[in-house]
């Protein structure tokens, strides 16, 4: 009981409840740490499997120039490599000028009235919204009149997952810019939608361009949307209004089979697939720090 | 464009001071500002109109099959495409069954993670390791989900399931949850799997919401002789609890959703099972499984509704995420 006395202090070592405390704060500290390589080992294992699996395949010229194979042949995932770069440049394309203007009004002209408010809400549970049911969605008002899988199904599904992602970086971009600047323009007597052009746009450049960059990034692993509307194509083709092949569906075919060649295959995609996003995200990350 | 308002007439309201004029295109194309602005209000309402269209899609393409089956499809086990009986209730099951895993196992390694990002790490590791965090969200879900399939399941089945179902299988009536065959694919795997996936996502939420403390508060609470984990627990949590519990509904809407990775763990079997070891479905993976090879009206039309109950569930808890976060948003800088 002596050590009562000694422990007058809330912060002596003795003092049984101070020294709980402590032990709380470090067990949970510690946990925190633990949290935090839990995270970083999926990443490392994740990565470390890609590059194990899918290193040889990347390297393989053919990889590059060869159709896809039937199982058990040689080949290579040009078409689908292909049709992936045409789809999401072509869901780029529609999708940014909607994104960058629908983002344009909710920033410059958003401020009165119930439209902007609304569309800001709506845009982001889209933002999260299963990009499966995007696929459904271009199926039956695409796909299910024209009555045939195409390229066009795809880069629409693409483009409509491209529209909230441009949307909400315009948006918060855009009212990142100083409002002075935009007094400074109007002052010197320039019209309204010459401002924006010419000026807001120009100042939150970086930040839309990342926005675009990020998109870009999202859609192109994309697989959910692609398989109701571009499906798959065995052979080279550029005709948009047929099925048109694209690697995250052919990944997700040629992985399901039992062919261990279509295995490799599959793995040299997932890793072509995988370091591009990095890549994208890693350079649109890079220019948005330069811009701060 | 400016060669257009400036070919455009110039004649309107000169002033007397004819020779110090401000340049012409000041005046010029009164319309276009009007013009442009309806452009993007278009442009806005477009995208407004977006969720409402893809709603109405799915009612119209699901209609044969809610006229036929009404409320009951919901709770019916049925799947038989044969036959032509359908239920969604596996598929809904797998679906909330497999996000919630995905919770009870995020949640807590995310706001680990969210708290070591904003209180303990140096500072400058805390950009390199929370651009590392959010790398797991750049990745796309298929290459979980074949990653699942090929490296962790195998691993899985012969590791780590026979111990979990030797140890938590035995416990009563909790038991039977875990029970049954190690096979590596199943419900389980496939909320583990959801769980890394939605982690980047409720972390960046945490930390965001984090750093909005007001510094006064934690270094009061600091000051009084509280511990790192103590203003944690008793100040920035309480502070944030809003815009935390948005997070946590953002990374579950994110769950709900969820397709390829899920498709290729939970062996897609239209099985109502209760041991999370089993292989079930989900409503994501059995769209992208059974959709493009559907036959019949009606088939089509159930598995819409599937698309559309996916939709509505998807969309409430996004919604609800989205309303919580703004409530924080609102509340920011009123409180001391």
């Amino acid at each position: 009981m002596s050590a009562i006395a000694t422990d007058q202090s809330a912060i002596h070592p003795g003092n049984r409840i101070y020294r709980s405390r402590k032990n709380v704060n470090f067990l949970l500290l510690a946990v925190s740490s633990v949290a935090l390589l839990f995270g970083l080992f999926w990443l490392v294992w994740i990565l470390g499997t890609l590059l194990y699996e899918g290193g040889t395949a990347l390297a393989r010229t053919a990889l590059y120039y060869q159709m896809t194979p039937p199982p058990g042949a040689d080949g290579g995932l040009a078409n689908a490599i292909a049709g992936s770069l045409v789809m999401v440049t072509a869901g780029t394309l529609i999708g940014t000028p909607v994104g960058i203007l629908a983002g344009t009004y909710l920033a410059e002209y958003g401020h009165r009235g119930w439209l902007a408010g609304a569309t800001r809400f709506l845009n982001d549970v889209l933002l999260s919204a299963p990009s499966i049911v995007m696929g459904l969605f271009v199926y039956s008002v695409y796909v299910a009149k024209v009555g045939h899988f195409s390229g066009w199904a795809g880069s629409i599904a693409l483009a409509l997952l491209v529209i909230p992602v441009v949307v909400r970086t315009t948006d918060d971009m855009l009212k990142l810019v100083p409002n002075t600047l935009r007094e400074a323009t109007v002052a010197l007597g320039c019209p309204a939608w010459k401002m924006v052009v010419s000026v807001t746009y120009r100042a939150a450049r970086t930040g839309i361009l990342t926005g675009i960059l990020l998109a870009i990034a999202r859609i192109s692993g994309e697989t959910a949307p692609l398989l109701f509307t571009a499906l798959n194509n065995q052979f080279w083709s550029t005709n948009m209004n047929a099925p048109m092949a694209n690697l995250p569906v052919v990944i997700f075919q040629f992985a399901m089979s039992p062919y261990e060649d279509w295995h490799r295959l599959a793995w040299g995609g997932a890793a072509l697939i995988t370091l591009t996003v990095l890549v994208l995200n890693i350079l649109a990350r890079a220019l948005f720090r330069k811009s701060d | 464009m400016s060669t257009a308002t400036l070919n455009s007439s110039d004649a309107a309201g000169a002033p007397a001071r004819a020779d110090s004029l401000p340049p012409r295109r000041l005046r010029s194309a009164p319309w276009a500002d009007k013009a442009f602005e309806w452009l993007t209000r278009m442009f806005a309402f477009f995208v407004f109109s977006l969720l409402l269209a893809i709603l109405a899609s799915l009612v119209v393409g699901s209609q044969l099959s809610l006229e036929k089956y009404g409320f009951s499809f919901i709770w019916s086990t049925d799947w038989d495409p044969v036959q032509e009986k359908f239920g969604a209730l596996v598929p809904i099951y797998g679906t909330l069954v497999t996000s919630a895993i995905a919770m009870i196992i995020g949640v807590p390694v995310s706001f680990g993670i969210a708290l070591f990002l904003t209180e303990l790490s140096p500072a400058w590791l805390k950009r390199p390791l929370g651009t590392a965090i959010e790398l797991l969200a750049a990745i796309p879900s298929i290459i979980y989900g074949m990653w699942g399939l090929f490296v962790f399941a195998p691993l899985f089945q012969t590791h780590l399931q026979p111990v979990m179902i030797n140890t938590l299988g035995s416990v009563p009536f909790f038991g039977a949850l875990f029970a049954g065959p190690p096979i590596g694919i199943g419900m389980f795997a496939a909320g583990l799997i959801l769980s890394i996936m939605v982690i980047p996502f409720i972390t960046a939420v945490m930390r965001d919401v984090f750093e909005i403390v007001p510094p006064m508060l934690k270094e009061s609470a600091y000051g009084l002789g509280a511990t790192t984990w103590e203003v944690v627990w008793r100040v920035v949590l309480p502070y944030t609890k809003v815009g935390v519990i948005g997070g946590i509904m953002l990374g579950l809407g994110r769950a709900l959703g969820e397709t390829m990775a899920v498709t290729f763990v939970i062996g897609n079997a239209h099985r109502l099972a209760v041991s999370l070891n089993a292989p079930g479905n989900s409503i994501a993976s059995a769209l992208a499984n059974e959709f493009t090879e559907a036959v019949g009206d009606l088939y089509f039309s159930a598995l819409i509704e599937l698309g559309l109950i996916l939709f509505l569930i998807t969309s409430i808890v996004l919604a609800l995420a989205k309303l919580l976060l703004m409530r924080l948003a609102r509340g920011e800088g009123t409180r001391t």
